[in-house]
């Protein structure tokens, strides 16, 4: 079969082994699901799409029925925004997330360790722990947060919304680390020790580098959840540490819906998660399948 | 470079309550290259772990260079460890991978680059320096591992099963070029593998264990031509020695139709012990093709030619040895010449070249 009867060039082989590959016939199932899946996929974006479309109408022409598609952009709404003093809860927003991101994983990377390398006595317990304190609904936990927060004077205080956030998302984080902690051959830390490492060597030489991908998932969950934390944020704060969830209800007046200028500052919102999840996106979906890939 | 003294060490898993390695004591010279080696679950490789100082000691001693070591972790024991999967850092360079230990050591970085050269150098891996693991083929990590252990100048190699990662090629060129470089060096080592070839050609001395105790730790030789038991005698050569249990007549032993004397001492050690059977032993090589009546009858079953030689194995006739389940007896036999199969030939053990085992302890006579 190999031997060849009509002189051909490993390119041209090549060449033809790709155009085989391309014929290759495609079912009829493959492509239904490749249909279902488009239109699928297209239905979770559009209320996206129809939001920042919004943001650039009038008001006028936001609250039309059926949506007016053609329209004249114009960015009075996100003029509209800047002038209501917008800046003050977007920097609280970043800090909250920014702060409690960083804690989060100073403190979940010995915690995760605990668990699983140097696995401490009864760690299952440790890691149950973790997973039950998420296990109350936030609203059973806020009446005693509220009373903590005024009786130390920290009410409408960035400091403590970023705590209360950091100990929110320590829980996932511990169990995302551990799970990617697990998954690290044992031998190449036993090298490190061998090797003359101690234990904080071993985690910032060896260990870090090594999970880094899956640091940045976690970060990036830590860092979008809160981000978008509500309920915590319109309970504790009011005007000095107010974030941008907060700051956009705002315009859900019992005047009535300012769509318009609400789908503005949503796309506001939105952004600074969709620039970081496009930034960490080759190292999310790394970081998200870490192990599964050798 | 130092001596290393394991002293009684057992190891206990939690949870079990057969000790992983049972009162270990060897005594390993200055420069020696030892090999553990056992069947899977001996203890070998946990037997190393403890000396690494990976794994702890719950009962005895470990001593390097005369040092009690027991307690101390890894890093206060200077050795250095080759691992079965190698166990590279996946984001270091091999020039990193190698000089991490002396960074650790606090070594100045002139010297560091100069000694991970050297080391390179000596491991032909010079080429390699700047590339990551990943790019590396199973034989350059190998290399590359040897590498970061050599680089330490430690006082100790410790080794664990590392050639077996390899095809079987290239597995027997680095056989010779590690035994080769353990003696240039001069480094104390400790090998572990479950390769009893490797052994015998690695190894200075050669500990067997078995189930976590030690049976035997001598010379490859030694252990070969003198095995303290019908387990080191089975396991220690390939093919493996034929062991049978034999009934004893008048200080012979009888194999089928055929006496074989046995010597006074082994007649006396079994006359102490009250046995009227022998745990006899004899291997493939040690076996000639007879006439009738000089030899023991065995009907050949199957006949190996592997070109230099041939072997041949079958069943004793007339002894309940025929069952499919029963071990072959293997011969040796002259590939030019091998007997067909089905044929009946007469085999005979070569004066004084048969093994005697206690039936009941497995332990030499004489």
């Amino acid at each position: 079969m190999a031997v060849a009867t009509t002189p051909q060039t490993t390119a041209e082989r090549a060449a033809a082994a790709t155009r085989r590959g391309r014929g290759r016939k495609v079912s009829g199932g493959a492509v239904a699901i490749g249909i279902t899946a488009w239109v699928v996929g297209l239905l979770f974006f559009s209320p996206v799409l129809w939001m920042f479309l919004t943001g650039f109408k009038q008001e006028a022409q936001a609250s039309t029925d059926p949506p007016t598609f053609f329209f004249t952009p114009t960015l009075d709404q996100y003029r509209a925004i800047l002038d209501r003093n917008f800046a003050p809860y977007f920097i609280n927003s970043a800090t909250a997330s920014v702060v409690s991101t960083i804690l989060v994983i100073i403190l979940a990377m010995p915690a995760a360790y605990a668990l699983s390398i140097a696995r401490i006595p009864k760690w299952r317990d440790g890691l149950f722990f973790f997973m039950s304190t998420r296990m109350m609904p936030a609203v059973a936990s806020i009446l005693p947060l509220y009373i903590i927060a005024k009786n130390i004077g920290m009410l409408d205080n960035i400091t403590f919304l970023s705590l209360i956030y950091t100990a929110m998302n320590l829980p996932i984080a511990v169990w995302m680390v551990r799970s990617f902690l697990v998954e690290l051959p044992k031998e190449v830390l036993e090298a490190a020790r061998v090797d003359g490492a101690r234990l904080l060597t071993e985690m910032r030489r060896i260990i870090l580098p090594m999970i880094a991908p899956g640091l940045a998932a976690t970060a990036l969950i830590c860092f979008i959840f809160a981000w978008n934390e509500f309920f915590f944020a319109v309970s504790l704060t009011a005007t000095k540490a107010a974030t941008v969830p907060v700051f956009l209800v705002g315009f859900i007046t019992s005047e009535g819906l300012f769509w318009a200028r609400l789908s503005a500052a949503s796309t506001m919102a939105v952004l600074p998660v969709i620039i970081a999840g496009w930034v960490a996106q080759k190292w999310l979906v790394r970081g998200l399948s870490l192990g599964a890939v050798k | 470079m130092a001596t290393v003294a394991y002293d009684e060490a057992s190891r206990f898993y939690p949870g079990s309550d057969k000790p992983a390695v049972d009162r270990l004591s060897i005594d390993i010279a200055d420069g020696e290259f030892l090999v553990l080696v056992g069947p899977s679950g001996c203890g070998k490789s946990t037997s190393l772990r403890m000396l690494a100082g990976l794994e702890d000691v719950d009962e005895g001693t470990i001593r390097i260079g005369g040092k009690d070591v027991t307690s101390l972790p890894p890093r206060e024991r200077d050795i250095a460890m080759v691992f079965q999967s190698y166990a590279l850092y996946p984001h270091m360079t091999v020039a990193q991978n190698m000089s991490f230990a002396l960074e650790q050591a606090k070594v100045p970085k002139d010297q560091r680059a100069k000694r991970v050269r050297e080391a390179a150098k000596i491991l032909d891996i010079e080429p390699l320096l700047d590339r990551k693991p990943k790019a590396l083929s199973g034989g350059q990590r190998q290399r590359v591992a040897m590498g970061r252990a050599i680089v330490r100048e430690p006082q100790v190699f410790l080794m664990d099963e590392p050639l077996s990662n390899l095809d079987a090629k290239l597995r027997v060129s680095t056989r010779s070029q590690i035994a080769a470089l353990q003696r240039r060096l001069g480094i104390t080592t400790v090998y572990v593998t479950h390769d009893q070839v490797e052994a015998m050609t690695m190894g200075d001395r050669v500990a067997v264990l078995r189930d976590g105790i030690l049976q035997q730790c001598a010379t490859p030789l030694e252990l070969y031509q003198r095995p303290a038991n019908a387990f080191v005698a089975g396991f220690i050569g390939s093919p493996s020695m034929n062991i049978r249990e034999f009934p004893v007549v008048n200080g012979h032993a009888r194999i089928g139709e055929v006496d074989l004397p046995l010597s006074s001492e082994e007649a006396d050690g079994l006359a102490r012990e009250g046995a009227d059977t022998v745990l006899l032993g004899f291997r493939p090589e040690s076996l000639d093709l007879a006439t009738r009546g000089e030899g023991f009858p065995v009907e050949v079953r199957l006949v190996e030619e592997l070109g230099a030689d041939a072997y041949l194995y079958g069943h004793v006739v007339g002894t309940d040895d025929a069952g499919i389940d029963a071990p072959d007896i293997v011969t040796r036999v002259d590939p030019a010449r091998t007997p067909s199969i089905g044929s009946t030939v007469y085999l005979r053990v070569r004066p004084g070249k048969e093994h005697a085992f206690s039936p009941k302890t497995g332990l030499r006579l004489g």
